[in-house]
């Protein structure tokens, strides 16, 4: 089975980000660069289907990104993916969901795979577009919020979490799922990992490789960022004066009980 | 110059800096407070790699340099100092002998499983009567029948009496010199050697996770063949493996006043008096940048001499006063960081009072702060 892992490169979710006001872009100087969240779990279910496969199982991480935020890949690679594919390409900036996607599919398309896993969600645009766009470009079924799968013959068993449990669905192979966080904590790269992230490799695809029969980038998107503006300062919190402990809980518990968060 | 840290450097810190946060430091003041030595952290370092960091992988290691390493032990140090001895002990002092000095059979035998975490060891030198004066080793190891019998005493030896312990090399005299100074030779003592006994763990003030005991050895036994290199060579091997070890005692009192600085910096911008946060004031705000000066300092000096190290230049002296510069920075370092948590940082909650008391053996242990200074001072050719 070849297994193909969509990862996103963002600003580190644990650094504090300003937003540039002329070019509505993050500012990344100075905030390193990791794998998104939610794809380290979508590599983590690739890394079990593969360790419970065995045999000729492989798993390619795919990334879309600067050529100049490459060696960031690696940390896939020193999870356990066999080897990295990155599409970079000038071209591609400022490319909305839409022109990404269609980007993206054409790359994974010319890559090949059995099963395609993306994480939920970017932990930057935040869109939650992405897996379904991939899909439809793809014609291939999607299978979203999996938190258990198992590889059975040419199909795939999946548990799908669901606000009031969980769903048993089958698909078959060719897929495509998205992970749920409760798919099992992302593994930490292992020192053996590290060094031997090294040699393996990341193979580059521009543009020119794809074969694309629109344009991509700004020209190439349907949807136009007009502002980008950081949240609302918080005001100033309600702060309760009690008498006593009890007095003081029960002043709070009706403040709440009003907005009707209790 | 090139100030840099490599793509595999940066890998590692951070991975050594996401299992410390994540993994030991929840753990700390729990381990501390109950001298739990933690199994199934080792266990997991040795999953990961950390306690075969830099060993060659055909000796089961990670096979990554000596600034890798140093990285390493600062950032699991800044998390829990007990657990960064327990690595920094077994891999600089338990598994280096063997990879420096043992012959092939012996590295398969010892440094493999060493280097793949799946046993610890300890290195024996100090004695009850011999601590900066370890020339004068009290313990004697005589060849009868095939076997050397050993009997003294060492004391305070890191990783000597976990359930993973498989033994430990000790320095003894094995006979006289032809100038007539005691000949001292490297013994490999496994833990299930007749006559070889550990005491209880020892009660600390600090590093209270971690395993140390006094040795005693009563016509302990071992095959004439557990001689760790030439017979002889004792002394001048235990000063090459304290050598190396500098470099991560030093990056183990840095790593500590890392997370100290951490402590007092977050507590500095949480902390309201007088209406606004502590770090407004310039009384802690010119704390929190000596602190931070001193670290920074600290830190070039440290991966300077493991980068002299990687290159096999003489790293011996810049390494000498990196151990003693960081530890004497760890003593500023943390003590400012309780001053800072004022009388929160007396108390035992807070993580600033266990890397207070931590901090105090990082002026002591693999050379006090006087001996390091006659060390260097001899270098210098004085």
């Amino acid at each position: 089975m070849k297994i193909v892992v969509t990862v996103k490169l963002v600003p580190d979710p644990n650094a504090e980000k300003r937003i540039d006001t002329s070019t509505k872009r993050l500012v990344r100087t100075g905030v390193e660069t990791v794998l998104n969240p939610y794809d380290e779990y979508a590599l983590e279910a690739a890394l079990q289907l593969k360790e419970k496969a065995g045999g000729d199982t492989t798993v390619t991480v795919f990334a879309m990104a600067p050529e100049s935020l490459k060696e960031t890949l690696r940390k896939a690679l020193a999870m356990g993916a066999d080897d990295a594919v990155l599409l970079s390409d000038p071209a591609l900036e400022g490319s909305d969901v839409w022109a990404t996607s269609y980007a993206m599919s054409h790359a994974l398309k010319k890559i090949g795979f059995d099963l395609l896993i993306v994480g939920g969600l970017s932990d930057d645009g935040s869109t939650g577009a992405t897996p379904g766009a991939l899909a439809e470009y793809l014609q291939t079924p999607l299978v979203t919020n999996v938190r258990k799968a198992d590889a059975e013959g040419n199909s795939l068993k999946l548990e799908r979490e669901t606000d009031t449990g969980y769903q048993t669905v089958a698909a078959p192979l060719p897929c495509a799922i998205t992970t749920a966080l409760t798919f099992g904590e992302p593994r930490y790269a292992s020192l053996k990992g590290i060094m031997g992230a090294k040699k393996k490799t990341i193979a580059p695809l521009t543009v020119g490789d794809l074969g694309l029969d629109r344009e991509v980038g700004v020209s190439g998107s349907k949807t136009a960022l007009l502002a980008a503006n950081p949240p609302a300062a918080r005001g100033k919190g309600q702060v309760v004066e009690a008498a006593d402990g009890a007095t003081g809980a029960k002043a709070i518990f009706d403040f709440l009980k009003e907005r009707k968060l209790v | 110059m090139n100030f840099d840290l490599t793509d595999e450097q940066k890998a590692i810190q951070s991975l050594a800096r996401d299992f410390a946060q994540n993994e030991v430091k929840p753990r700390a003041e729990e381990m501390d407070r109950d001298e739990a030595f933690p199994y199934d952290l080792v266990k997991k370092m040795a999953e990961l790699g950390f306690m075969g960091l830099p060993f060659p992988e055909e000796y089961g290691g990670a096979g990554a340099d000596t600034v890798s390493y140093a990285l390493a032990v600062m950032e699991i140090a800044r998390a829990d100092a007990s657990t960064a001895i327990t690595m920094a002990a077994h891999v600089s002092l338990g598994a280096t002998p063997f990879y420096l000095f043992g012959t092939e059979e012996q590295k398969q035998k010892y440094l493999v499983p060493l280097a793949q975490g799946k046993m610890l060891w300890g290195f024996g030198l100090t004695e009850p009567n011999a601590g900066s004066d370890a020339g004068n080793c009290q313990t004697k190891a005589t060849l009868q029948n095939g076997s050397w019998v050993i009997n003294g005493t060492k004391a305070f030896i890191t990783n000597s009496g976990t359930d993973l312990s498989g033994g430990t090399t000790i320095t003894a005299v094995t006979g006289t010199r032809s100038d007539g100074r005691p000949e001292i030779s490297n013994i490999i003592v496994p833990q299930d050697a007749p006559g070889f006994s550990r005491s209880k763990k020892y009660k600390k003030m600090g590093w209270r996770a971690s395993d140390t005991r006094e040795l005693s050895f009563v016509d302990a036994k071992v095959p004439k063949e557990n001689l760790l290199g030439p017979q002889g060579e004792g002394y001048k091997q235990f000063l090459t493996i304290l050598d190396g070890g500098r470099i991560s005692v030093a990056a183990l009192s840095l790593g500590l006043a890392m997370g100290a600085y951490d402590e007092a910096l977050q507590y500095s911008r949480d902390r309201v008096a007088f209406g606004k946060p502590i770090s407004k004031f310039q009384a802690i705000q010119f704390k929190l940048v000596d602190m931070l000066m001193q670290i920074e300092h600290a830190k070039l000096m440290i991966l300077k001499a493991a980068w002299e190290k990687d290159r096999g230049r003489d790293y011996v002296q810049t390494a000498s006063l990196a151990k003693l510069y960081a530890a004497e920075v760890s003593h500023r370092v943390v003590n400012e960081a309780v001053q800072i948590h004022g009388g929160y940082g007396f108390m035992d909650e807070y993580p600033v009072s266990r890397m207070y008391r931590d901090q105090k053996i990082n002026e002591i242990g693999e050379g006090t702060n006087e001996v390091q200074r006659l060390v260097i001072a001899r270098l210098m050719g004085l």
